[in-house]
């Protein structure tokens, strides 16, 4: 099998995913008891003449199948519907959360690689010494903590006791409504600083946990115990050895990174009132908007089926010993 | 805090520290164990899941007041820590320490029974699909891809905020059925290259059928791997628990999880920050531990290390 033929069928594959997903969660929201119109505008309280109209205008009344169906035409010509609970289109509630989901998910992965890649390998260097020892007590404790709970000490010590950061929103609202200057984008960052080092300390700690194992894993390895007979000064053994075929591991953990920022966002965003992509899905569950939820969750796995697929085009570009082996679809073939 | 409920503390305390020294102890004679107990977090880790099961089980003993009676809401909300209320008191008066201490129960229990299930189903889904392959494969594994490809906080989100006021054991198999994904894939690619083996070829040849031989010759041969995600499922389901808790659409108050002692907490974090500090630092320390416990497992079942 070609690379081509491998990435077309790869990406049936990632298509036929998503919509497994969509229908699936298509079908658990209308399985649900009650009705999204019983929810909106205080529970029982709801005109009942309206809510047949609101019922009737939003198609609710036909039977699933055919709403199914409807969806899916409507899905098909790149329309996401219309959100009960914001009274807009699904696309627009969601092009204005991106931005911010990306800002967060993007600072986060940012510190958690550089932070956790730099941990990690010094971690290896120094194996069983007293740096690892305790940056590995360190890293243990991190990875452990519930990032919602790491959320609200960070808020109690930076936001609340030192002040040095804001406690919330993604900008300042007097002085930045919009960010349209030099000094807005500064503010936007600094805003930025407590949610995405929340999510990037915890992944950080996990990336270093995971980089010093595959370092030590491949330090065992005939290739770098050659390189050290041949007298290869060390720093060159470490460097070209043994942390390229690490890295090799580490890709499949990138690839992995996206569910762990996905579902950090539904509470980081909560608790920092960041209106990200998040607090949006969350918030449309609680509300029952169906398209709203059918929507966000369309996008989450989009989001970490591609993640998948680009770091599994990456590592069949890194290692061309995976070309040759084709004992699973995960693998290029050249 | 009265002096028995100080005595049953001081007897967990006690207990937890001799049962590890007891395990090390023994652990001493066989080289597996030697090395489960090379690093001293596995010695820690062990000894505060220990000390914090005996507190769960123990906890009528171990609280001095009823988990969800307020006190004294006018007199007592918010108290900081004291020697009457070990980790002060919340905003509806309640003793933080009796919450802690019953909300072992939910929490821990939760993550057990969650991990529990969905360790047994991802290792026997994993186990069938590696053994039969073919098409049984195919769906199985295609079945995993879909269930990976979601964030499992979104499908239990839905869920539980759905089907309003879900109760306890729903909650359970809820969890557990979004959880085994990840054990699924790991078991399979264990099973895959056992049953190449020749041990697997004799047992075939002795007229051994598959269950037999799935359950007596290959999954043994891949409890390395069920034991550390099983150790780590715990925790991660603990989490999980906690997070829904924490957005609150967990464990109902009044009862108390260590997620829902947090979002109690949360809005008057500035003012009382303990009743939102030490549930969160319950669940880190078993977290922590489990991992520690983990880290403990794979090196003690690492076949290269057999080998060496």
């Amino acid at each position: 099998m070609t690379g081509a033929a491998w990435l077309l069928r790869r990406l049936v594959a990632s298509v036929a995913i998503i919509f497994a997903v969509v229908t699936f969660v298509f079908i658990l929201i209308h399985l649900a008891p009650g009705k999204p119109c019983g929810q909106v505008g205080g529970g029982e309280y709801v005109d009942r003449a309206a809510c047949d109209q609101l019922v009737k205008q939003f198609g609710l009344d036909k039977s699933i199948p055919e709403q199914y169906w409807r969806y899916l035409v409507a899905l098909a010509h790149g329309n996401l519907g219309y959100s009960f609970s914001l009274h807009r289109p699904v696309q627009d509630a969601i092009a204005d959360t991106i931005p911010f989901t990306l800002q967060l998910a993007g600072a986060a992965l940012l510190l958690d690689f550089v932070l956790g890649l730099g941990l990690g390998i010094y971690q290896a260097v120094r194996v069983n010494r007293l740096p690892d020892i305790v940056i590995g007590n360190v890293t243990l404790f991190i990875y452990s903590l519930p990032t919602f709970w790491l959320a609200l000490l960070l808020l109690l010590i930076f936001g609340e006791k030192l002040r040095w950061f804001p406690v919330g929103g993604p900008n300042d609202l007097v002085l930045c409504p919009v960010v349209d200057s030099l000094y807005c984008v500064a503010d936007r960052l600094w805003h930025l600083v407590l949610p995405a080092a929340t999510l990037g300390l915890v992944g950080a700690a996990g990336t270093a946990r995971f980089q010093r194992a595959a370092m030590l894993e491949v330090a065992t390895q005939d290739f770098v115990r050659t390189a050290r007979a041949k007298g290869l000064p060390e720093r060159r053994v470490v460097l070209r050895h043994e942390l390229r075929n690490a890295l090799l591991s580490f890709i499949t953990r990138f690839g992995l990174a996206f569910p762990f920022l996905l579902t950090g966002a539904v509470l980081i965003e909560t608790i920092y009132a960041w209106p990200g992509m998040g607090r949006l899905a969350f918030d449309a569950i609680l509300s029952r908007d169906y398209p709203l939820v059918t929507a966000t969750a369309l996008i989450a796995s989009v989001v970490v089926v591609a993640g998948n697929l680009l770091a599994d085009i990456l590592l069949g570009v890194a290692d061309p010993r995976l070309r040759v082996r084709a004992d699973t679809d995960l693998v290029l073939t050249a | 805090m009265t002096l028995g409920t100080w005595l049953a503390l001081l007897v967990a305390l006690v207990l937890a520290a001799e049962a590890v020294r007891a395990l090390r102890h023994r652990g001493l004679r066989s080289e597996r164990w030697r090395r489960f107990f090379r690093h001293r977090t596995t010695s820690w880790g062990l000894g505060i899941l220990t000390f914090l099961v005996l507190v769960a089980l123990a906890a009528p003993l171990i609280a001095p007041f009823d988990p969800s009676r307020q006190l004294d809401i006018l007199n007592l909300t918010n108290r900081p820590p004291s020697w009457t209320f070990l980790l002060g008191t919340d905003l509806l008066s309640r003793d933080v320490w009796s919450r802690v201490v019953y909300g072992a129960r939910v929490s821990l229990g939760i993550g057990a029974l969650g991990a529990l299930m969905a360790v047994s189903l991802g290792t026997l889904v994993g186990a069938v699909a590696g053994y039969y392959q073919r098409w049984i494969d195919t769906v199985l594994m295609r079945g995993v891809d879909v269930g990976l490809a979601l964030p499992r906080i979104f499908v239990l989100l839905m869920a539980v905020a759905l089907w309003d006021g879900l109760p306890f054991p729903a909650l359970v198999i809820t969890i557990g059925l979004t959880s085994w994904f990840g054990t699924s894939r790991l078991v399979r690619a264990e099973v895959l290259s056992l049953r190449q083996r020749d041990f697997v070829a004799a047992a075939r040849a002795l007229g051994a059928d598959n269950g037999r031989v799935i359950f007596r010759h290959v999954l043994p041969n891949a409890a390395a791997p069920i034991i550390v995600s099983a150790a780590l499922g715990v925790g991660n389901v603990l989490l999980l628990e906690a997070s829904l808790s924490f957005l609150g659409i967990g464990i109902k108050p009044p009862g108390a999880s260590w997620g829902n002692m947090i979002a109690d907490g949360a809005p008057s974090i500035y003012t009382a920050p303990w009743s939102t500090i030490f549930p969160g630092l319950a669940i880190s320390l078993v977290v922590m531990s489990l991992n520690a416990v983990a880290d403990g497992v794979r090196d003690a079942l690492d076949p290269r290390e057999d080998a060496a």
